[in-house]
């Protein structure tokens, strides 16, 4: 029942969406079944994160290159998993020498450990279009279990976005540099878009 | 005694004036080892932060020391010496004075105008706030050159000024090295 609520109001949205864009309104409303699938995460995602600083501001940035699927599950989106995989070799921050010092051993250790993986374990609804996601994240050869909490932002036949949030212990993975100076969390922020597989 | 006298130094002075010698030594050493190039990133941003924790506590200290120098009275120079000898001593201690202020200052200027922005968060205590200086590579190069030019003068004085009191002590056997080891009545 409730993935079906979930799913009704995303259609909502978009019809809504068609509704104010007339060009748009020939396209299919889709339908319930439309929604579950698998969908591979694109490239117009955005996975930005920032880590706070002392006195205020912090290192703010973004990941360039990731992959990773949504597999929504037709009757209930409390089966559905998501798996994501990023390479920390691409860290932007807009100054090369805090991009340097990130993938060095200090943090990430790129050379030895090129891909963080994140596998969903178990996703609870917490309202009309959003949810938690619980799973492990491992990074920097240990693996931990993190929550991030989604909100649906767009859905139509092929495209499904979410904006994922949560804080990360990055104790918790061998880069505790700078702590104090430095936020022991990391705050993700992230668009995250599926294209329909 | 705490205050200098007409020709002894002050316990004031004399502590002063051996700890800032010693984070002077302190604060070279651990400059030169950590931009070694080759240095492990993590020992590196840690070794920074502590440099200017420890800089910045050369910068108080030299900043009292500078005001005690001016408001001491300044004790008379061992018999022996010719009129350029003491022309000498007092242009290396002047210059030594003005730079254990300038090179804590240049430091700071560097750490403001980097465009890492790093926070300088004494013995992570408190905050001290950058200096009003807009940051760039530029102004970072700049004021990094001068601090390790500065850094590197400072310490080719500090040298010439211990191995002038290594000479006094052993060679002309006075009191030079004497009365800044330890006070005296006069």
């Amino acid at each position: 029942m409730s993935a079906h609520s979930m799913v009704i109001t995303a259609a909502l949205m978009t019809l809504a969406g068609l509704v104010a864009h007339p060009a748009l309104s020939q396209a299919k409303a889709p339908t319930l079944d439309d929604a579950a699938g698998r969908y591979d995460i694109d490239g117009s995602s955005q996975i930005n994160f920032k880590v706070g600083q002392v006195g205020g501001g912090g290192i703010s940035g973004k990941f360039t290159k990731f992959s990773g699927t949504f597999q929504l599950d037709r009757g209930d989106i409390e089966k559905s998993v998501v798996e994501f995989a990023l390479f920390p070799e691409t860290v932007q921050t807009g100054e090369p020498r805090i991009e340097n010092f990130l993938r060095s051993t200090a943090v990430f250790d790129t050379a030895s450990y090129p891909k963080i993986v994140f596998r969903s374990t178990k996703i609870t609804r917490t309202g009309e279009d959003t949810a938690q996601i619980e799973g492990n994240l491992t990074a920097k050869g240990t693996t931990r279990t993190e929550h991030f909490d989604a909100t649906l932002t767009k859905w139509n036949r092929r495209v499904i976005g979410f904006h994922i949030q949560g804080g990360v212990y990055r104790t918790r993975y061998d880069m505790s540099v700078g702590i104090p100076i430095y936020s022991n969390i990391v705050e993700f922020d992230m668009m995250v878009n599926g294209q329909k597989h | 005694m705490l205050r200098n006298g007409p020709d002894t130094f002050g316990w004031v002075t004399i502590l002063l004036h051996w700890t800032i010698a010693i984070l002077i030594a302190g604060l070279l050493v651990l400059g030169y080892i950590m931009t070694r190039p080759d240095i492990d990133p993590m020992l590196q941003f840690d070794l920074f932060q502590w440099h200017k924790s420890f800089g910045f506590t050369a910068l108080g200290l030299c900043i009292i020391r500078v005001l005690w120098w001016l408001a001491s009275r300044h004790p008379v120079a061992v018999a022996g010496l010719s009129v350029r000898e003491k022309w000498a001593s007092f242009a290396v201690h002047i210059l030594i004075l003005c730079l254990t202020l300038a090179v804590p200052f240049t430091g700071w200027a560097l750490a403001s105008t980097s465009t890492l922005d790093i926070p300088s968060f004494y013995f992570n205590l408190v905050v001290i706030p950058h200096l009003p200086l807009d940051k760039s590579t530029v102004a970072e190069t700049l004021w990094t050159t001068a601090h390790a030019i500065l850094a590197y003068g400072l310490a080719a004085l500090v040298l010439l000024h211990a191995a002038a009191a290594l000479h006094h002590h052993f060679i002309r056997h006075d009191a030079v090295l004497v009365r800044m080891l330890r006070s005296r009545r006069s």
